[in-house]
């Protein structure tokens, strides 16, 4: 800090303009050309292209992603952290490593390895089309390669967290006479919250968002598979400009709901966690 | 209620905890599980409390096995190092906490917890800060809160894990003599790990000294003070100085004084003595041929007693403790020639 002051002037601004510059040149104009791109015909051709009765149904699909696959990680996350932090146990470092693949590998090979797994040529497909189960190409196939991007997520966000907090808390509740999910529910969860509603932000802007992997399972069958980001690509590709940014911009909209949302959790994390720190 | 602890043994990966461990505890004792880290004291406690599981072994409750019996259900009281004080709740919902899990056909209702837990602020005389965080406070608060909170259920048994560790010296002082004036109002089965003998000995009935998971003494604290039953124990109870006697024909010698101890046996050849501080006479002229030629290298007159440190004509040095009115009349200072005698002396004979 002190060091930086020492900074002559023309280089503390010289480092400034670049910083806004380059942020200003590569984030924010972009973002700006997705709002005035949908709105260049005005907020009347805006509107009735989301109106768009496949636009509405990529919305709802969308939707129904986040719906479910964010519940379902929020559970895996919580039971997995707890499973890592509270217990020993054979094959931990293994889990640990495993739950951070899906950051690690290419979307398109999560998507792929669905299609490998669900396909008509796939391990269990000929089994599947014998029961007359289809999963890929259908919203199943798309719900489950979601699950499978954001399940990280949340148990990323909560395993060191867990780890910081320790077990007393915990034990202590036991010797009072809690029982175990009166001992989550009063001691474990008060002490994690803020660290799994970011979890769960990010993990709900990751389905919403979600392209690659969702793409090879999707087959794009409008109306009925496609996704807001993959509908976005499709009216791109078919030059309809204004509704391509307009549907765009419902999930720039969303990301910048996160960004504020996510500030306002690390604000109040942080005034609650400076004294909790004091507090060790 | 009273506790019996039958032959447990726990062992950590390859690290052996515990080594078939035998302990009866009297109902309404204060006991302390004294000894270094590592040996196994805060296992024990877990143990018996059923934070951990004993390998093999038993805990009785009053006669009764505890095999079977949740943590939950043991009516154990638990005071952590480190308080584990319920970090989102306030004073007065942390001791309420174990009121308020109690299955509905038991529980008290609201106005009762209120008064019970009020009842206990005030015990604890820190009725002001119910509404405070556990942040906002000391660390003595906080463990008498955590101590009260423990107290909240009733618990048959209070087990302590090093309930001073984390404190600084006035507060533990402070502390330790309140925990025995309120056990002495309370009576109720209490067994508290410490590492600090002083503790050990202010403020047990009784005291079982531990090592490397084995229990080395059991006793009260003058019965471990006075009559040590092995050398670790006269080591750890504390400060000792050692000599290496030679024996010939029964009697004792340290360079050339000979130290009178009466029951040695004629075949040894060398004991180890063990004296401690405030057991050496120190006198200006040699009192007779047992006393001890040495040299003052440092005097620390500073605290209750004066501190001298020697080094004798053989080479060995110790610590020796002598009142401030001995000080007074003999003077002594840095480099002077002092004659040792010793008072009482704890040995071990051997034929080698």
């Amino acid at each position: 800090m002190s060091q930086s002051r020492q900074e002559p002037t023309i280089i503390r601004r010289i480092l400034i303009t670049i910083a806004l510059w380059y942020i200003g040149f590569f984030l924010v104009l972009p973002l700006m050309i997705v709002f005035a791109s949908a709105l260049h015909q005005g907020v009347g051709v805006y509107l009735s292209s989301l109106h768009d009765p496949m636009t509405l149904a990529a919305i709802r699909l969308t939707l129904l992603t986040a719906v479910v696959a964010v519940p379902l990680n929020l559970f895996f996350g919580i039971a997995a952290s707890w499973a890592i932090v509270k217990f020993d146990f054979r094959g931990k470092n293994l889990l640990l490593t495993l739950i951070d693949l899906p950051l690690s590998v290419s979307p398109v090979i999560s998507g792929l390895i669905y299609v490998l797994l669900f396909g008509a040529h796939g391990a269990w497909g000929p089994w599947l089309k014998a029961h007359g189960i289809q999963i890929i190409f259908t919203p199943a196939a798309i719900i489950l390669t979601t699950l499978f991007v954001t399940f990280p997520l949340v148990a990323r966000e909560l395993i060191p967290m867990m780890k910081t907090l320790g077990n007393d808390e915990e034990e202590a509740a036991i010797t009072l006479g809690a029982g175990g999910f009166k001992t989550f529910w009063y001691v474990t969860l008060p002490n994690i919250k803020w660290g799994l509603l970011y979890g769960v932000l990010l993990c709900n802007a990751r389905a919403m968002g979600e392209f690659g992997a969702v793409s090879v399972v999707s087959g794009h069958i409008r109306g009925l598979t496609n996704t807001l980001p993959l509908h976005i690509e499709i009216l791109y590709n078919e030059y309809q400009f204004t509704a391509a940014f307009a549907a765009a911009s419902l999930l720039v909209f969303l990301a910048l709901v996160t960004l504020v949302a996510k500030s306002l959790i690390e604000l109040k994390f942080k005034a609650e966690q400076m004294p909790l720190l004091k507090g060790k | 209620m009273s506790i019996e602890v039958k032959g447990v043994s726990k062992t950590f990966d390859t690290f052996k905890a515990l080594d078939r461990v035998d302990l009866n505890i009297e109902t309404g004792e204060l006991l302390a599980l004294l000894g270094p880290s590592g040996s196994g004291k805060t296992t024990l406690l877990r143990i018996i409390a059923g934070l951990e599981v004993a390998d093999e072994g038993q805990i009785l409750f009053h006669g009764e096995d505890t095999k079977e019996r949740k943590v939950k259900d043991r009516q154990v009281g638990f005071v952590f190092q480190h308080y584990a004080l319920f970090r989102h709740m306030t004073v007065f919902e942390n001791i309420a906490f174990g009121l308020r899990v109690k299955p509905k056909h038991l529980r008290l209702s609201d106005a009762q917890i209120k008064e019970k837990v009020h009842g206990l602020l005030r015990l604890i005389q820190l009725d002001y800060i119910g509404e405070r965080y556990p942040w906002q406070l000391s660390g003595g608060q906080r463990q008498r809160i955590a101590l009260a909170r423990a107290l909240a259920v009733e618990p048959k048994v209070l087990l302590l894990d090093e309930p001073f560790g984390s404190l600084d010296a006035q507060v533990r002082k402070e502390l330790r003599q309140w925990l025995r004036r309120f056990h002495d109002q309370l009576h109720i089965t209490s067994l508290f790990v410490t590492h600090d003998q002083e503790e050990a000995l202010e403020v047990a009935d009784k005291i079982v000294v531990m090592n490397k998971g084995r229990l080395e003494q059991v006793g009260t604290p003058e019965e471990v003070y006075h009559k040590p039953a092995n050398k670790f124990v006269l080591n750890f109870l504390g400060n000792v100085n050692f000599f290496h006697a030679r024996v010939v024909d029964g009697k004792a010698y340290l360079g050339n004084a000979m130290i009178d101890l009466p029951d040695l046996h004629k075949n040894s050849k060398t004991a180890s003595l063990f004296v401690r501080p405030h057991q050496f006479e120190l006198t200006r002229q040699p009192k007779d041929g047992s006393s001890l030629k040495a040299v003052a290298l440092t005097i620390n007159p500073a605290g209750s007693v004066v501190k001298i440190d020697l080094k004798s004509e053989g080479g060995d040095t110790f610590q020796a403790e002598i009142t401030q009115e001995e000080f007074q009349a003999l003077r002594f200072q840095k480099g002077d020639t002092i004659y040792v005698s010793l008072r009482q002396v704890t040995y071990y004979e051997y034929e080698i």
